[in-house]
């Protein structure tokens, strides 16, 4: 991926599989957010190409769809570094959001919903349901009919997640998720991203720089540096690289620590 | 905050000070517009003085701005004392449903509408003026859609509305059709003129937009004045045919055998009837237009309106098709304009490039934004004062529009968020499932 | 040849009229973010200063014309900067930090509340005075056509020249340059470094009503006629200059307000001058279309 002249990922290649959490960590501008928004299709990747292996439409390019499709047709869901949640409307009403397409579909260019007809009554239950449902396991069900904008940080971080949920993610790419929460949120955080990939089924991508959190529930880890991969593989692994340990401690601290 | 900031009164001096600042202004801005005016005398301008107006005037923002300083002062204060009681109140949950007055005033406002020509049936005026009144609404209400929920600044709603009037006077003088054959024709035709112009220009960021529909009301308003064969030019088109009551027209009896409305229902024939009927009719779409619009906004469309309003990003990543649900709004939104501008053409008998000017735009988006964007209501109240304003300044006469701008001025000072702010939630969770805090 | 060469010098002059006016909108826009609606009555207002300080300066018996230019422009600068301030103060510095709508309607209640103040206190009859400058050079004539550069377009386009060289001094190197284009970047740090953010806002928009003027002076030198209602047009005109040069761009602007002037002048002698406008609008948006961000807008990456 190049802006201008900047190239911001060069030649790097890994793979997230499935029911795992893969990790993606690197210093800040190591373009782990730029990595993101070419998986999400916010950016076209000058070169290169990324495969999702569907389990129902098989494998996709998702750097030929634009950002609505790789999350409509990809199922390819992410939250954003600086929450984006829809800050006048209330937690429920987001959720909902999140399910337009299907209740969209079942709404038939909106004239069975405006005559309210059963299929799209029923669709319409379904989905408060699913919404209903991912509110409570998130404790977020007190706040349901609550402006978005006016809840805590931490509390509106749980709401993106949730509101991801409810679109049904396969790959769930989550961008710093526990930054700015507290270390018993950020436990909680860290059970829930397990309990999704062990149970849920679904493969989750994660940027994070509390170490934390990383080491804890990541099965594989990726380190960008300039937009490269400096490394690769399991949390304890990757720990113990050189390359990793310079990255982030720099030339100096790191012949330091070797001395 | 009362112990951390005390309020310092100021003292007479500084509010002498303040205001006679505030009157020095008043004389720079007084000079060249009320001090001196130029008047044409034979073939030259001839500049006259009028000092004494000046002095009023400068006298008057010196006393007025007194005036205001302290009301304000002692209104702040009161203010502040109220918070601070508040604040030692136990801390309140905000009301979960909307204000019991606010929907009170809705049901009230509807009852009024219905029977408001039965107690004035005598009064012409009136129902005319409550008849223009319900034209702003119904376009109040479907630039709503384009506007307050989904986001879009719309400076061209105009347009659509000419688009409505134009395609009804030439359906009905050209091929003789009726009003309610027409509704959905020029309906559909104004949808269709909403998507021409959506589509290349909904990719654009939000001020961008606003210009290129400005610039598209401009280029349909100098269309209908200069393509003299389509439109009749600036002379517009006359005796556009009145919409009849299913087919029985308001006209008096005459020998060719007609069946009239007075006629069928054995009633002595008024001209009052006809406008009574026009209440109603524009009453009747403004009421579909509102139950239409409400319902929308509680559909999947809806609600992905209002979330590209809040963040476009967030729907892209959501998998909402931004483009698609802002043309579906635009659409409507120019479609409801254009079914406005039917009723328009058919009541006015005779329309012309002058009903479509940027004014009218700039005045239904007034209207929008002091209701309170998104809301329905605050849109009734908007065009209730913005079309009731003007009427009562008829006295003013000169000054009725001085005092129309100004009045926008202030409403939007004094309530920045528009009229009624509350947003009523498009879904809400089902009651058993609330949490008691 | 010769008439192309002269809607050239034609649509150059306009151009540079709506230019300067395009420079206020986009100031505004870029400093807080507001269309200003009421900015082409800004200079209408000043265009009705200029005739009311012209009829007054022949009254005194002033006949030199470059002396009654000068005052003519500083006083109804000084006027005019005057109104622009008061207009801020008044309508749109209460509604700071409110939606993005309120300032809009705000200025358009600005925009219909000076005109009908004009109105009222000047009449509603169009003013002429007479032609104060007058003559020309004839540059030269081929097939019949006479190719005629008046004094008066000369005069606008060099005042025009000088301001924007003034002007774009000023942005650049004087210390209000620099805090308005702080402000214009980040309002809240620039505040929290110190700059007097209110004040930086009254200079903007003090220093877009005084070009607004110095645009009214020269229309009233060009035309010799206005009414009250000039400042619409204009208004929408210039704000159309300074979206097709890059809402935010002062030398955009100035573009903007040129490609506007020639293609108005264009339009008009060669294919009809009834639908200028429309051509006007409709290479707006074809231009948007390709470029969204105007001629020489800084292209946005979409930060996600």
């Amino acid at each position: 991926m190049r802006f201008g002249g900047l190239t911001a990922i060069d030649e790097l290649s890994f793979a997230a599989p499935v029911r795992q959490i893969t990790s993606i960590i690197g210093p800040n501008g190591a373009g782990k957010t730029t990595l993101f928004n070419c998986i999400t299709g916010f950016y076209r990747p000058s070169a290169g190409s990324i495969v999702l292996a569907h389990p129902v439409r098989g494998s996709l390019r998702l750097e030929t769809l634009e950002s609505h499709r790789v999350a409509r047709e990809a199922q390819v869901l992410r939250t954003f570094q600086n929450t984006r949640l829809f800050p006048k409307m209330t937690v429920l009403e987001n959720m909902i959001v999140a399910q337009h397409n299907a209740l969209q579909a079942a709404s038939f260019f909106s004239l069975a919903g405006l005559f309210k007809l059963r299929r799209y009554r029923l669709a319409e239950k379904q989905a408060l349901e699913q919404a209903m449902s991912w509110l409570q396991r998130l404790k977020l069900l007190e706040f349901a009919n609550i402006a978005a904008g006016v809840l805590p940080y931490g509390t509106q971080r749980r709401v993106e997640i949730g509101r991801a949920m409810c679109a049904d993610p396969v790959l769930l790419c989550l961008d710093e998720p526990a930054a700015g929460l507290n270390p018993r949120e950020s436990a909680e955080l860290n059970d829930l991203l397990l309990e999704l990939s062990r149970e849920s089924g679904i493969s989750v991508l994660l940027i994070e720089h509390d170490m934390n959190v990383v080491m804890k529930i990541s099965d594989h880890i990726v380190v960008l540096n300039y937009g490269r991969k400096i490394a690769e593989g399991a949390p304890l692994l990757v720990r113990k690289d050189p390359h990793v340990v310079k990255a982030y401690l720099g030339e100096e601290d790191f012949q330091e620590q070797r001395a | 905050m009362r112990a951390i900031f005390p309020r310092q009164a100021l003292s007479i001096a500084e509010r002498l000070r303040d205001a006679g600042w505030i009157a020095f202004v008043a004389l720079v801005l007084g000079v060249p517009m009320i001090g001196l005016t130029t008047v044409d005398a034979g073939n030259k301008l001839v500049v006259h003085t009028r000092l004494p107006l000046l002095m009023e005037f400068v006298a008057a923002c010196f006393l007025g701005r007194l005036a205001l300083r302290f009301s304000l002062d002692k209104f702040a204060q009161r203010k502040i004392e109220r918070q601070a009681q508040e604040a030692r109140r136990t801390v309140q949950i905000p009301a979960r449903s909307t204000l019991p007055l606010i929907k009170w005033l809705g049901w009230w406002l509807l009852g009024a509408a219905l029977v408001l020509p039965l107690m004035f049936s005598g009064n012409r005026y009136v129902v005319d003026t409550a008849t223009t009144v319900l034209i702003y609404v119904m376009l109040g209400w479907g630039l709503n859609v384009v506007v307050g929920l989904a986001g879009l600044l719309d400076l061209g709603y105009v347009a659509f509305y000419a688009v409505g009037a134009y395609a009804y006077a030439l359906l009905s003088t050209q091929f003789g059709w009726g009003f309610w054959q027409s509704l959905p024709v020029a309906g559909g035709l104004a949808a269709f003129f909403g998507l021409a112009l959506g589509w290349p220009t909904l990719r654009l960021r939000g001020d961008y937009l606003a210009i290129v529909t400005l610039g598209f009301g401009e280029i349909i308003r100098i269309i209908l004045v200069n393509w003299t064969e389509l439109s009749g030019g600036p002379n517009g088109i006359a005796s556009i045919p009145r919409p009849s009551f299913f087919g029985l027209p308001f006209q008096a009896p005459s020998d060719d055998g007609v069946q009239t409305f007075a006629g069928f229902f054995g009633l002595e024939y008024s001209p009052g009837q006809r406008v009574i009927f026009l209440y109603y009719l524009i009453l009747l779409l403004a009421l579909l237009t509102n139950l239409f619009v409400t319902r929308m906004r509680r559909l999947p469309v809806g609600r992905a309106w209002e979330a590209i309003r809040e963040d476009e990003i967030a729907c892209k990543a959501l998998g909402i098709n931004v483009v698609t649900v802002k043309l579906s709004a635009f659409a409507l939104g120019a479609m409801l304009g254009g079914l406005a501008g039917v009723f328009f053409a058919a009541r006015q008998g005779f329309i012309s490039p002058e009903s479509f000017v940027f004014s009218e735009s700039a005045t239904i988006l007034a209207i929008v934004v002091l209701g309170g964007m998104g809301s329905q209501l605050g849109v009734v109240l908007a065009s209730l004062v913005l079309v009731l304003l003007p009427e009562i300044g008829r006295d003013f006469a000169e000054y009725r529009m001085l005092l129309f701008g100004m009045a926008m001025i202030l409403i939007m000072v004094w309530r920045p968020g528009g009229l009624l702010v509350r947003r009523e939630p498009a879904i809400m969770a089902p009651a058993p499932m609330q949490a008691r805090p | 040849m010769a008439s192309i060469i002269q809607q050239l010098i034609n649509g150059l002059t306009l151009g540079s009229i709506y230019g300067l006016i395009a420079i206020g909108y986009t100031m505004v826009y870029g400093i807080i973010g507001m269309i200003n609606f009421a900015h082409g009555d800004i200079y209408m207002v000043s265009a009705f200063i200029a005739v009311t300080c012209f009829t007054l300066l022949a009254a005194a018996g002033i006949s030199s014309v470059p002396l009654a230019l000068l005052i003519v422009l500083a006083v109804t600068v000084a006027f005019t900067s005057v109104f622009g301030w008061s207009v801020e103060r008044t309508a749109y510095r209460p509604l700071r930090g409110s939606t993005r709508l309120a300032p809009l309607i705000s200025s358009i209640g600005m925009s219909i509340f000076l005109q009908n103040m004009v109105q009222v206190t000047q009449g509603a009859r169009v003013k002429s005075i007479p032609p104060i400058i007058t003559g020309g050079i004839d540059l030269f004539t081929r097939d019949g056509f006479n190719v005629h550069l008046a004094y008066s377009q000369i005069i606008i386009v060099m005042v025009t020249v000088a301001l924007m060289a003034v002007f774009t001094w000023l942005i650049t190197q004087t210390s209000f340059g620099r805090q308005q284009r702080a402000c214009e970047q980040d309002r809240t740090m620039a505040m929290l470094l110190g700059i007097d953010v209110d004040r930086t806002i009254s200079l903007t928009f003090m220093i877009g009503a005084a070009l607004a003027a110095v645009a009214g002076v020269l229309v009233t030198v060009y035309y010799g006629v206005i009414d009250f209602y000039i400042g619409f047009g204009a208004g929408i005109k210039a704000f159309t200059a300074a979206v097709l040069g890059g809402i935010g761009s002062l030398p955009g602007a100035m573009l903007g307000g040129l490609v506007i002037g020639l293609i108005e002048a264009f339009w008009a002698a060669y294919l009809s001058a009834e639908y200028k406008d429309v051509a006007t609008f409709s290479i707006l948006i074809l231009v948007l279309m390709f470029r969204p961000n105007g001629l020489l807008g800084r292209p946005e990456v979409e930060k996600v």
